[in-house]
């Protein structure tokens, strides 16, 4: 983490920029009064109307199949107008929201998982709706998606540790610490973007403020790491803090859909992540006790990897001598890592305390090799 | 820190940088020092002038561009500005083509940049979802006397530790003179502060421009090479300008009173640039640079008496005069100063008639943890073979000098600057890659 967040996707500001700001759900039936019906059963979502007006949107929903349902309105990036969750078989639920004029969809999730059941739909009249490049609303789609799944990934592996923790194994712990981080790691810009979760589970022993309790404030996975690999012994208040960071993770793992995620802040955060490995774990900061930094450091790099993949064919046209200079630099930075690592499918990195400063340098030069060129990339996208 | 120099002639000026001997235009370009025009007539050149004046350091020279094409690197013969950030990097590439073209992007930087431009689309106002192409801070300083000067350090030509054995098929255009360095007493080199494949000297009136230029350097090459050092440099030690006030080292004694001038041609030409038939080609007009980090024991040599102190150098500390003499100017008697004393030592008439243009810089990175300064000189000498002085020289004061007392030769690096960049269509180091 960053000890001041400058994130570029606040997702406070853009759900107040959204005209989304609630998304009630009324038990009354609100058909007759110009709602759009929603038909959910297991296998379909049928809408009412597929064209309505934009400004205030009422959903009237009824859940016809077996099982529990979601319904969503999303804009065309995947981004989340309105949900509402926890349809039981056979209720009915009404969802409202101010929209603007555009395209958006409209998602019914069997079951809550998955990518759901879709329907186009569109708002009209009230403004002309905002030009969208297609290839680029899948692009950011697919890394919404991205970031969903790492957070859905990311909590099993939390709870491992957690569990340790709990139950006063250290080396247990120790062994399930930097895995329950990939998840995070990878997508930390975006997991950053909510501003209140990550000085809860990423703060550093230096990033507390003057006046604030080392025991009482400092909470998350380093307060933890500090206590497995410097204090070697687990108190009954890092059990609590170990089921804090679950609580704290679920969260996250709640807000990630809301996030606001850009063509230009996904070419961003993957700077970005390499700014992190720059000013964090190429100095060894960010893991100063377990010296796991290179997990974190992979995990870092291939987060912007994931975003430069996804907006590489509007990129690559745009500016090919770019797209050909990131393909080598990632190339050279993942053989470079490869080096410290037991194997290509391993997580298992060479502790960082063991790296000496030749290779340091030699790690630090790999990524400013790569961030230089990914610098270029946002312009390259919007170009 | 080889402080003498043989009687140099009496200025004739021509032009330092240039291809010189047109003495029409010699007063159309000053670095000050009593109207002499040094780097004027420059094969073409940039058209930045600015006409000498008659005091020492004329005002305007502070602001003033110094050309950047010419038959010889700027930077060597031209005036010695106060401010030095010097850079040694890696060729992190290992693509030849790539490397061509580095050196291609930095000379049209570096061309602008000592015209006091930006790079690339400027600094502000591009697109704004990208970073500007210049960092900005050099925005609204003057060109400040900004030189930017090359070299090709011998791993350039070898390859290098990770036995990448002429990575670039440059081994056969190594030139003889490219010596590595030997080991001499009393070496403490540290391995991060010395060596190099390229090299570039930044000097500059304003720090800020020299390091803005260091620092737009690396980043145009950043995935070709890396940063593997450098130095910044608050004074200079040295000056190529007899006629201005000789500068201190920060012993507090005259440094470089006898330094090769950059008006003497026939000084220059001798013992600074490499001739025509010295080979190799590429090199012809250019020259060998050595550079060192030399550490003082600025505590103790405070605590050391005045005599001490001048019988160490072999000069008074106040006007500079060789022992036994009165001026400054005066040419000293060797004999009459101690066997051990650094001035007799490196003077030439001890050395073979060895000279070497030096144009060092003292420094200070702070304190050292144990509240000692850590300071010294970062040495810079400019010679046509190091194997006929850097080395003899050295080989003599790492023996003897009793200066040693009170220095520690902690970084080390030699390189090989080529000519000078001569039109708009040139580049740094096209007769090496030709």
């Amino acid at each position: 983490m960053r000890p001041v967040r400058l994130s570029l996707v606040t997702a406070v500001a853009a759900v107040a920029a959204l005209t989304t700001v609630t998304a009630c759900a009324e038990k009354s039936d609100a058909e007759g009064n110009g709602a759009v019906r929603v038909t959910a059963t297991d296998t379909s979502c049928e809408v009412s109307k597929k064209e309505f007006p934009a400004g205030h949107l009422q959903l009237a929903v009824e859940n016809k199949g077996s099982k529990v349902t979601e319904v969503y309105v999303l804009f065309p990036d995947d981004r989340i107008v309105t949900e509402r969750e926890n349809i039981g078989a056979g209720t009915k639920a009404n969802i409202t929201a101010e929209i603007k004029a555009g395209d958006y969809e409209i998602a019914c999730k069997p079951g809550m998982k998955g990518k759901g059941i879709r329907q186009q739909v569109k708002a009209t009249g009230g403004g002309k709706a905002a030009k969208r490049d297609p290839q680029l609303d899948a692009a950011v789609a697919a890394y919404r998606q991205y970031t969903l799944e790492q957070a859905e990934e990311t909590l099993p592996k939390a709870k491992v540790f957690a569990e340790a923790v709990k139950a006063g194994d250290i080396e247990a712990a120790k062994k399930a610490y930097a895995d329950s981080r990939i998840g995070w790691e990878r997508t930390e810009p975006v997991a950053e973007s909510f501003g209140d979760i990550d000085p809860k589970v990423d703060l550093r022993e230096d990033g507390l403020e003057e006046g604030q309790d080392l025991e009482k404030d400092w909470t998350g996975w380093h307060r933890l790491e500090k206590a497995l690999w410097q204090d070697k012994k687990i108190t009954p208040r890092d059990k609590e803090l170990a089921d804090l960071l679950i609580t704290d993770l679920t969260v996250w793992q709640k807000k990630v859909g809301t996030a606001e995620i850009t063509p230009t802040s996904m070419a961003n955060g993957a700077k970005e992540l390499l700014d992190e490995v720059a000013s964090g774990k190429v100095t060894g900061e960010e893991e100063r006790y377990s010296h796991t930094d290179l997990v974190d450091f992979k995990a870092n790099v291939e987060g912007a990897e994931k975003s430069y993949a996804l907006l590489k064919p509007v990129a690559s046209k745009n500016d090919a001598e770019l797209t050909g200079e990131l393909d080598t630099q990632f190339a050279a930075l993942n053989t470079l890592l490869d080096k410290y690592r037991e194997d290509r499918m391993s997580y298992v990195f060479t502790s960082y305390d063991t790296v000496g400063e030749p290779e340091r340098k030699e790690l630090s030069d790999a990524v400013n090799a790569l961030a230089e060129p990914l610098s270029k990339l946002a312009a390259a996208v919007v170009k | 820190m080889t402080d003498e120099t043989e009687q140099g002639g009496p200025a004739d000026a021509g032009g330092a940088n240039g291809t010189a001997r047109a003495p029409s235009r010699r007063s159309v370009i000053g670095w000050g020092g009593a109207g002499l025009a040094l780097g004027a007539a420059v094969a073409g050149g940039t058209t930045l002038a600015l006409r000498a004046t008659d005091s020492p350091e004329p005002a305007g020279s502070a602001g003033a561009a110094v050309p950047f094409h010419g038959a010889h690197q700027a930077g060597i013969a031209t005036a010695v500005p106060d401010r030095l950030h010097f850079a040694a990097f890696d060729v992190t590439t290992e693509n030849r083509a790539e490397l061509i073209q580095l050196l291609k992007d930095w000379t049209a930087a570096a061309s602008l940049m000592t015209e006091g431009r930006a790079v690339g689309e400027g600094a502000f106002g591009g697109v704004p979802e990208a970073p500007p192409d210049d960092t900005g801070e050099a925005a609204g300083l003057k060109p400040s006397r900004l030189t930017l000067t090359i070299g090709f350090g011998p791993s350039l030509f070898t390859g290098d530790a990770k036995a990448r054995q002429d990575r670039f098929g440059l081994a056969k255009r190594r030139p003889g003179a490219l010596v590595d360095l030997p080991k001499f007493p009393g070496d403490n080199l540290d391995p991060a502060r010395s060596g190099g494949d390229l090299c570039v000297q930044a000097c500059a009136d304003d720090p800020q421009v020299a390091v803005h230029a260091i620092r737009n350097l690396a980043r145009i090459g950043f995935g070709r090479i890396a940063i593997r050092w450098s130095q910044l440099g608050f004074g200079k030690t040295s000056s190529t300008t007899p006629d201005a006030q000789t500068p201190r080292n920060l012993f507090g004694f005259k440094d470089g009173t006898r330094n090769v001038a950059g008006t003497d041609t026939a000084a220059l030409d001798r013992h600074v640039w490499v001739s025509a038939d010295a080979g190799p080609d590429w090199m012809a007009g250019g020259s060998y640079l050595v550079a060192r980090r030399i550490a003082m024991r600025i505590e103790s040599w405070d605590r050391t008496s005045l005599q001490e102190q001048e019988d160490v150098f072999g000069r008074d500390k106040g006007e500079g005069a060789p022992v036994g003499k009165a001026r400054e100017h005066d040419e000293p008697f060797l004999k009459s100063m101690l066997p051990a004393s650094h001035v007799r030592l490196a003077h030439p008439d001890s050395n073979g008639g060895a000279r070497m243009l030096r144009r060092g810089y003292s420094y200070t990175d702070g304190t050292d943890g144990l509240g000692r300064l850590d300071a010294g000189l970062f040495f810079l000498a400019y010679q046509h073979d190091v194997r006929e002085a850097f080395i003899p020289v050295q080989r003599s004061l790492s023996r003897s000098d009793a200066l040693n007392e009170y220095i520690q030769h902690v970084g080390s690096a030699v390189f090989a600057v080529p000519p000078g960049v001569r039109d708009k269509d040139d580049w740094w180091g096209r007769g090496l890659f030709s």
